[in-house]
């Protein structure tokens, strides 16, 4: 019997993101420009994707909902006329690539366009694992306090565009736009923030112009 | 819950390599586990010992190399660890920019036992 060292050094996400990638380029080539979209619980994931939708009517949408067990998010966007599916994980504190890749069957892909995918609750661990988007967008609310992107700095770092929710509340919450934006900027040089109001549909033109531009 | 599925992960990173190595069974693994990469060995160990159970892994050696998470000014040149509540560079107290480094997550090495 003998013992011998074996060097390995794999990335333990390897096969997590493999399948991302293959994800990301099958609805690529489809024209379905894909979202992840990644907050608190509150924060106002779904409100934001219904004022999107709403702005982007022009273009099919398609949304994957994941929760670890409800489906009153899925059942306001099918009442919307949203062709959207329900992910619930049971427990799990994030979305992965295989969920995801499994749960495509679910949608039509008719036609080309966008799929956002609302990941669960959580400022942690979705911005750990691909899952087969295009981008990041990172759903942060007024409400939840100015000091997110220091306690929470990979989210913020790892997000493609930022939306500042709930922006009216700013007043009532002592929200820091100074301390907020500079810990944004430490950690991401390049993503937008953009303020939007889900009430008033407030912002959202604006966000949906750059999701166009960027989808091309 | 989260380290569940990212155990099982490990099990099989590490089975596949061993049996690539006409391997009787691992006697350890280390793993790189950077400060920043969302994961906790205390749980991954607890999950470990459930998992590896009737495989090449069970009964091996969990080894954690943990790295600490350090950012980088490009003003001083220099990586440092930050501080709670701030990105400052202890130098020259302006924000510096995050890096790669305590963000690993990879199986380094194993050791097996062969015929």
């Amino acid at each position: 019997m003998a013992e011998k060292e074996i060097q390995v050094v794999q990335n333990i996400f390897d096969e997590n993101d493999r399948i991302a990638f293959a994800t990301q380029e099958k609805l690529g080539k489809m024209g379905v420009f894909v979202v992840n979209i990644m907050g608190a619980p509150g924060a106002g994931k779904t409100s934001s994707i219904i004022n999107l939708i709403q702005q982007l009517s022009e273009n099919k949408v398609y949304v994957i909902e994941g929760d670890i067990e409800s489906d009153i998010d899925t059942v306001k966007l099918k009442e919307l006329g949203i062709e959207a599916i329900q992910i619930n994980t049971n427990g799990a504190c994030h979305l992965d690539a295989p969920t995801i890749q499994s749960s495509l069957d679910g949608l039509s892909f008719d036609k080309p366009g966008l799929l956002f995918i609302e990941n669960i609750g959580n400022l942690v661990c979705p911005a750990e694992f691909q899952i087969g988007e295009h981008i990041k967008m990172l759903i942060c609310s007024a409400a939840e306090g100015s000091d997110k992107p220091y306690k929470y700095p990979l989210a913020f770092e790892k997000a493609d565009v930022i939306l500042l929710t709930k922006c009216d509340l700013k007043t009532y919450v002592d929200f820091n736009d100074e301390f907020f934006l500079k810990g944004v900027r430490a950690l991401n040089k390049t993503a937008p923030v953009f303020e939007v109001n889900a009430k008033t549909g407030q912002g959202f033109e604006d966000v949906a112009g750059w999701l166009l531009q960027r989808k091309g | 819950m989260h380290e569940y599925p990212i155990t099982e992960q490990i099990i099989k990173i590490a089975s596949e390599k061993a049996k690539e190595n006409n391997a009787r069974s691992i006697t350890r693994i280390t793993l790189v586990v950077g400060e920043q990469s969302g994961f906790i060995g205390e749980s991954i160990q607890m999950y470990f010992d459930i998992i590896s159970k009737d495989t090449l892994c069970e009964g091996a050696v969990l080894e954690m190399e943990n790295i600490k998470a350090k950012w980088y000014c490009p003003d001083c040149n220099i990586h440092y660890a930050r501080q709670p509540f701030s990105f400052a560079c202890p130098d020259c107290g302006n924000d510096g920019m995050p890096t790669n480094i305590g963000k690993e997550f990879y199986v380094k090495d194993i050791e097996i036992e062969t015929e």
